[in-house]
């Protein structure tokens, strides 16, 4: 029987990182559930090739301008680390502060944006706002680059209030003024020439050439401004210290945590966990990790409401199934098929198809997707020469009696060695009966990739089809 | 199957890349296409004239002999105001129909909620390639997304035939039973239930078509294929819609875009005898367009990326012809180098969704649009 923290521990990983497979399940198991959240909370060294290794070795992962190579890039980053909840988080910030390739054609700063999520995502909401707002890719993708003293542009200033903090109904146009008013000047180096390229999508003559911000005193609007009822000469900080303070603020970036780190739907209880957040943003002095820390030890997302209570994202899906084959712990090459893959699924990395990121939740299901995501998973996790699928099979082997399992053993043995993953009984009943078809499992003196090992990865292949593997 | 008056489809074939206007309809006469081109230019004596002005690629033959039936309809200068040379944020603004702001529905997805707004039919929209192009993407809008008509379905990669059938059954359970009240396991089973369904009608298509024709082995002459197979096993697809590339030819460009418009001319070309050869000619339009045109001075090699492109819309119930003017390649005229467009592509959407599928168009794209009558009533 599946003990309930192993359960747990699973459904941790599946929300502070891409899921585990048995080896990295028993080792938080063996540190705890509160040591296991520590350790996810506080990343160390995610383990991956460095950086100069790659661009000297995997020329391909080097191109870091262009779309295909940064998002294998950033895939490898994602499959390999060992600190799955670094990823997981600026997965989620990307999602929200969502960027796109299409209008800045410079890949290597959305890049840096990914960086700037894995350094701050996890402190202050304050200080990464202000982070976000000296962020090139930010300050190009709505037009701060355009907000002038003498003649404002408001897509940052609104987008900020709107899409990054409070939400819409708890400022006024006015308000929106005073705020892209105090983010005059916020700017990139050589931000004429910079937008120009951008916008003609070219590398003619020199290629393209790394943004930084760049802060323009004399195109500063220093005058006198009103914001949600402050007034004072402020700048882009001023600004931000008066957003994190407010209540809404608080509601909006618990709501967006819990959303993606325990449950599409909010129900009574989540609202009461979405609460605790918020009061533990306040009191922490707006730490994200904090906020977490409240979510991972609240009842709710230790019940058994909050257990697959999300569909899983495309970059979860494919990461989550490769993490679990073992495959691509280097950067080898093919790489950025499998980002294409997700893009196929209706997620493509760096591509987020407006400022609102993607639609998560049920949204990710139509009958597109949903053929890309089962055929994806399927085919990685049937394949018995991948060395997670074939760890499996050793432990299935372990745990038989002479080597011999039944058909519902084998079936509860790779939902288990998957997950665990709950599944209803008439799912249940159907890999039962899948499983029947060649009758016992005999895995005495199994070789590499014989019948009885592909009876495994068949197994295998249909749990991955599931309606209950769709779910994290 | 049928034998009512079938509806009307439209058929998309995207240029991916930015297809270079000047060497696809060519204004041989003009002293100034030669001195902006003097490299990546297309000879005179190698053009197929049209009239004594402008000519065709010499790629594109069929093309030219479907021109001489009447069945192609030229729209010139296409584009929008205050161009974008992205080729992401380009087409974006093509399938989304929204120049302006950063649109989040397309409009081929819209046009299909519309015919189907109660999503009856898994298979009203059918895109052939793998991934949903934009312009279909739709909340609540299931499109289908064929990579290989003959694989299309759930474990492409099973070879065992029957362990694959065996598979097949076991999931079509696992999504057939009562999910309880959970709305999230309802609409997994249903969309299943879908995929299998419109899986299953998919792969009869192939069997109930047969066809003199013989399509190139190319990517896109597959697809159109495959695009002939499905609306001729009637199925209920109105929009069906491919794309092929790249177009992109910063350099060698004259070989590249020959070879391309070579697919291009042949892969239409076939279709319309496969039209004519079922007798559904004029229930069929084919609409071929790119995200830009290319800059008007040539770079040596190729061209970069421009703006004002050219749109073919094909078939027998097209009003042949040349719709709008050439744009000028007059120095005043032009926009940082690009040719500046004088159509709308929301003209064009209009004239389609109105008079081809009958729809109401200016929700779909955003606005009213003045539209040319592209269509025999």
């Amino acid at each position: 029987m599946i003990s309930n923290d192993t359960a747990l521990m699973a459904h941790l990983l599946r929300r502070a990182g891409f899921g585990a497979n048995r080896d990295e399940l028993e080792s938080y198991l063996e540190i705890g559930y509160d040591g296991a959240v520590e350790a996810l909370l506080n990343p160390s060294d995610p383990g991956n090739m460095p950086d100069d290794l790659i661009r000297r070795y995997h020329v391909e992962q080097s191109e870091l301008r262009d779309l295909p190579g940064s998002s294998a890039y950033w895939m490898y980053r994602m499959i390999s680390t060992s600190c799955p909840m670094e990823e997981k988080t600026a997965l989620f910030w990307h999602g929200l502060f969502a960027t796109g390739y299409s209008k800045l054609n410079q890949a290597r700063s959305q890049l840096n944006q990914v960086e700037m999520f894995r350094r701050s995502g996890l402190g202050s909401f304050e200080d990464l706002l202000v982070e976000l707002s000296k962020d090139p890719a930010m300050i190009v993708w709505l037009d701060n680059n355009e907000n002038h003293g003498a003649s404002i542009n408001e897509n940052y200033g609104r987008e900020l209030l709107e899409l990054f903090s409070m939400g819409i109904g708890n400022y006024s146009e006015d308000d929106i003024k005073g705020c892209a008013r105090a983010f005059t000047g916020w700017t990139l180096g050589n931000a004429e020439y910079m937008s120009v390229r951008a916008a003609k999508d070219s590398i003619w003559p020199y290629g393209r050439i790394a943004w930084h911000f760049d802060y323009r005193e004399e195109d500063h609007d220093d005058g006198e401004k009103t914001f949600l009822g402050e007034t004072g000469r402020f700048n882009g900080e001023d600004i931000i210290a008066i957003i994190v303070k407010q209540e809404a603020t608080a509601r909006f970036v618990a709501t967006r945590l819990f959303q993606f780190f325990a449950a599409d739907e909010i129900t009574e209880a989540g609202e009461k966990t979405i609460e605790a957040m918020m009061a533990t943003y306040f009191s922490s002095g707006y730490q994200i990790r904090d906020m977490l820390r409240t979510l991972f030890h609240s009842e709710y997302f230790k019940s058994e409401e909050a257990r697959f209570a999300r569909v899983k994202g495309p970059v979860e899906m494919v990461v989550g199934a490769i993490r679990m084959a073992g495959n691509y712990q280097d950067p080898y090459l093919g790489i950025e098929k499998v980002a294409d893959t997700m893009f196929f699924m209706g997620q493509g990395l760096l591509r987020p198809p407006t400022v609102e990121g993607w639609h998560e939740g049920a949204e990710w299901i139509d009958s597109g997707a949903l053929v890309e995501r089962v055929n994806f998973v399927a085919k990685e996790l049937s394949n018995v020469s991948s060395p997670g699928v074939r760890s499996i099979i050793e432990r299935l082997e372990a745990g038989a009696d002479q080597g011999v399992l039944q058909p519902s053993e084998l079936a509860d043995g790779c939902l288990d060695l998957l997950g665990p993953i709950q599944v209803s009984e008439e799912t249940r009943s159907v890999l039962v009966e899948y499983a029947s078809r060649h009758g016992d499992l005999d895995l005495n003196d199994h070789q590499p990739g014989d019948q009885a090992e592909q009876r495994v990865g068949d197994i295998l292949r249909l749990v991955a089809a599931t309606r209950e593997y769709q779910l994290a | 199957m049928t034998t009512t008056k079938r509806e009307k489809s439209l058929i998309v074939i995207q240029l991916s890349g930015g297809n270079d206007y000047l060497n696809t309809v060519i204004p041989y006469s003009e002293g100034k296409y030669y001195d902006y081109r003097p490299t990546v230019n297309i000879p005179q004596n190698k053009v197929i004239p049209i009239d004594d002005h402008y000519g065709f690629n010499p790629s594109m033959g069929p093309v030219k002999s479907l021109w001489d039936e009447g069945k192609v309809a030229i729209i010139n200068g296409i584009g929008y105001q205050n161009p974008n040379r992205s080729h992401f944020r380009s087409m974006d603004i093509w399938h989304t129909a929204e120049p302006d702001s950063i649109g989040k529905e397309g409009w081929l997805g819209r046009a299909i909620r519309d015919i189907d707004p109660q999503g009856e039919n898994v298979l009203t929209g059918i895109n052939f390639g793998r991934g949903l192009p934009r312009a279909m993407a739709c909340p609540g809008v299931s499109v289908a997304s064929v990579g290989d008509l003959d694989t299309y379905g759930l474990f492409p990669d099973v070879k065992d035939e029957e362990l694959r059938m065996f598979t097949l059954e076991a999931f079509s359970k696992m999504y057939g039973g009562a999910a309880g009240r959970d709305p999230v396991m309802e609409l997994l089973g249903q969309t299943g239930q879908d995929a299998l369904q419109g899986a299953d009608i998919l792969r009869t298509a192939p069997a109930m078509y047969s066809s003199s024709v013989e399509y190139a082995p190319d990517s896109l002459a597959q697809n159109v294929k495959s695009i002939s197979q499905v609306f001729h096993a009637n199925v209920g697809a109105r929009v069906l819609y491919t794309q092929h590339g790249p177009f992109d030819t910063h350099a060698g460009e004259l070989i590249s875009h020959a070879k391309l418009w070579d697919e291009v001319a042949g892969a239409v070309g076939c279709l319309m005898d496969d039209l004519k050869e079922h007798g559904t000619e004029n229930d069929a339009s084919i609409l071929i367009f790119s995200e830009f045109g290319r800059r008007i001075q040539d770079n040596g090699s190729g061209s970069d990326h421009g703006s004002g492109g050219v749109a073919f819309m094909i078939g027998g119930a097209v009003n042949g012809g040349t719709y709008g003017e050439y744009p000028s390649l007059a120095e005043a005229e032009q926009i940082e180098g690009d040719l500046r467009s004088n159509n709308d592509f929301r003209s064009v959407y209009t004239g389609i969704l109105e008079d081809w599928l009958g729809l109401d168009a200016a929700p779909i794209v955003n606005g009213q649009f003045e539209k040319f009558d592209l269509f025999k009533s």
